[in-house]
């Protein structure tokens, strides 16, 4: 009953706060369809240089929403390099040759697919040209926002949570509250487990939100259970909320508060996964597998890009439930400062 | 019995800063004991011991004759801070349900109690406006309503008049008494010395040290004063109780 007195007054104190509600809701929101935008802009018309193909093809392609040249090869390949066009097609013995400038990812699969639609348009599947495709810069491999997206969908979850718990609990603190908490019979554990109950359902509430956002709105690859990736999220929030309070208590203010965002939070992305963990240095690679963040990365990767089931997240789930057990944990211990049983 | 509150040899240091030394204290039956003293002499420091918040470094406190802090015991004590100690996003009504729950009482009881003690520091009428629209002294009865909420047969109350007009004010100590007279001990710091006349006994502390516990009326007979006042400046030589 004292729980439930804690998780109802922090809900009620969530819907009085429309700002930070609105906050924790929307601006995820925003700043996804931002970096949709700026990664995955469907309004891209890239540049091609065609050498030497047959009229109806050019003729085809310049439907196709693109800016055609038509100038001698040497010049084309100089222009490539110097960045003005974004690919040239050239064709041998039958076979379409494409190279791609191939330094950014979203503009590689945007030319591909026009000229692929070109010549599905063009011919019948068994006459079609082979083709062959060669990148002046990078490789088809490069990371594009299908490929970090998992990375922020979880790195939100951690990063409003955190600072949003972290800051609720600092004011119980400040305020006095906690220590008023303290004086009535309600035991330390009680407290914890009261924040992460009435943070879980508004969690619960905002990963699902997020996470529909990212997959039914911006079309974010998804290849494997929604439900998953709710756990994952959810899962991640717990261990935001929890390390978040813990963390408050070393804070005196709101502005110290947000003095752990670029302390805590942001290395967390340097090791999620969104750089590539071989090429870090081995005096610092050490710290992922210390943070939450390289746990739920991995989880909702595998998840929503590889299609994975339980077998495959199994040892991140496990993971992120010991990082929330034993930030819990240390949180009760902590309010022993408070009060000493 | 083993009385109501008995603090023995309490000392309380912050570092090499000594707040408390070697204090002592008794509450033996229902009454009204008012602490009195000047700013940071260390009243505080003794009611938050008290309410089982803060440990001494050396000595010991109970209540019922029992070691604080205990979670049983917390349940039968209310107490108010100095600070009011209030969610100010919720409404006042909002504020006692939840320090209702937490002290277990059920939904009929809770109405009940909340319109009591709403009435008690006449803040019926505003039991739904936001807390952060309350003026300071209203913050303060609510502060004293929570207190009393669960009907504790201890209250421990941190300077709980600041802020509160004369008349309100007379009001609330007649309904002290009453409390009193219906078996609740109340320890109370002040720095009113109309207050301290109205107290059962009193305890003067200065620099952390009781230097004087008595009644209002045997501690002016023994100082050969007119007023607390004076017998205060009798005992602690330098100082004032303001
Ligand atoms: N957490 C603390 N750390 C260091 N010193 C403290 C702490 N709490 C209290 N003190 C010191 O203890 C002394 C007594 O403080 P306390 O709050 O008990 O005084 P008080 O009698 O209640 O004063 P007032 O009438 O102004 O409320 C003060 O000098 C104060 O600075
Ligand atoms: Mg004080």
């Amino acid at each position: 009953m004292r729980i439930r007195a804690i998780v109802i007054r922090i809900l009620q104190q969530f819907f009085r706060d429309k700002r930070t509600l609105a906050l924790m809701l929307l601006a995820p929101l925003l700043i996804l369809t931002m970096l949709w935008l700026v990664f995955n802009g469907k309004d891209y018309k890239p540049s091609i240089a065609a050498i030497d193909l047959p009229s109806s093809f050019i003729a085809k392609l310049n439907e196709n929403d693109v800016k055609l040249k038509t100038l001698p090869y040497k010049d084309a390949m100089v222009e490539l390099k110097e960045g003005k066009l974004d690919a040239v097609i050239s064709h041998s013995n039958r076979e379409l040759q494409i190279k791609l400038e191939g330094s950014d990812p979203t503009v590689n699969k945007e030319t591909i697919n026009k000229i692929q639609e070109t010549m599905k348009e063009l011919s019948p599947e068994k006459t079609q040209a082979k083709l062959s495709i060669s990148y002046l810069y990078g490789s088809k491999d490069m990371s594009s926002f299908d490929n970090f997206g998992p990375v922020l969908l979880g790195f939100f979850a951690f990063f409003f949570v955190f600072l949003i718990a972290g800051v609720a609990f600092l004011r119980e603190r400040t305020r006095g509250t906690l220590e008023r908490l303290m004086a009535s019979p309600l035991k330390r554990w009680e407290i914890v487990i009261g924040y992460v109950i009435g943070f879980g359902v508004f969690t619960t509430f905002q990963s699902a939100i997020i996470a529909s956002y990212a997959i039914y709105v911006l079309d974010m690859l998804m290849n494997g259970s929604f439900i998953y990736v709710l756990i994952i999220t959810l899962l991640l929030s717990l261990t935001a909320l929890t390390l978040g309070t813990l963390l408050s208590s070393f804070a005196n203010n709101e502005l110290q508060m947000m003095q752990f965002i670029p302390l805590v939070v942001v290395p967390q992305i340097f090791f999620s996964g969104l750089f590539n963990l071989e090429t870090i240095s081995p005096w610092v690679r050490w710290i992922g597998p210390l943070t939450p963040l390289y746990y739920a990365a991995d989880a909702l990767r595998d998840v929503m890009i590889r299609g994975k089931g339980w077998s495959g997240i199994a040892t991140d789930i496990c993971m992120l439930i010991g990082f929330s057990l034993l930030f819990m944990l240390l949180n009760v211990v902590a309010l022993k400062k408070h009060r000493r049983i | 019995m083993e009385g109501i509150v008995a603090v023995q040899n309490v000392s309380k240091h912050f570092g090499d800063h000594v707040v408390l030394n070697d204090l002592s204290l008794t509450m033996g039956r229902p009454e009204i004991f008012g602490l009195l003293g000047p700013s940071g002499s260390g009243k505080t420091t003794l009611v938050k011991m008290i309410a089982g918040i803060d440990a001494p470094s050396s000595g010991t406190v109970s209540v019922f004759g029992e070691g604080m802090p205990n979670l049983k015991l917390m349940g039968q004590i209310g107490y108010m801070a100095q600070a009011d100690a209030l969610y100010e996003e919720l409404t006042a009504k909002e504020n006692l349900e939840f320090f209702a729950s937490l002290y277990g009482l059920n939904q009929a009881k809770r109405q009940k109690r909340i319109v009591e003690v709403m009435e008690m520091v006449s803040l019926k009428s505003d039991l739904k406006k936001m807390v952060k629209d309350y003026s300071g002294g209203m913050k303060r009865r609510l502060s004293l309503a929570i207190a009393l909420l669960h009907e504790p047969k201890l209250l421990i109350l941190d300077e709980p008049t600041v802020g509160i007009d004369p008349v309100l004010r007379k009001a609330i100590w007649d309904k002290f008494e009453s409390l009193r007279d219906n078996g609740t001990a109340i320890l109370v710091t002040t720095h009113v010395m109309d207050e301290a006349e109205r107290c059962d006994r009193l305890g003067l502390i200065r620099d952390g040290e009781m230097i004087a516990t008595g009644e209002p009326g045997q501690l002016k007979r023994e100082t050969n004063s007119s007023t607390i006042e004076e017998a205060f400046l009798f005992y602690g030589g330098a100082g004032h109780a303001n």
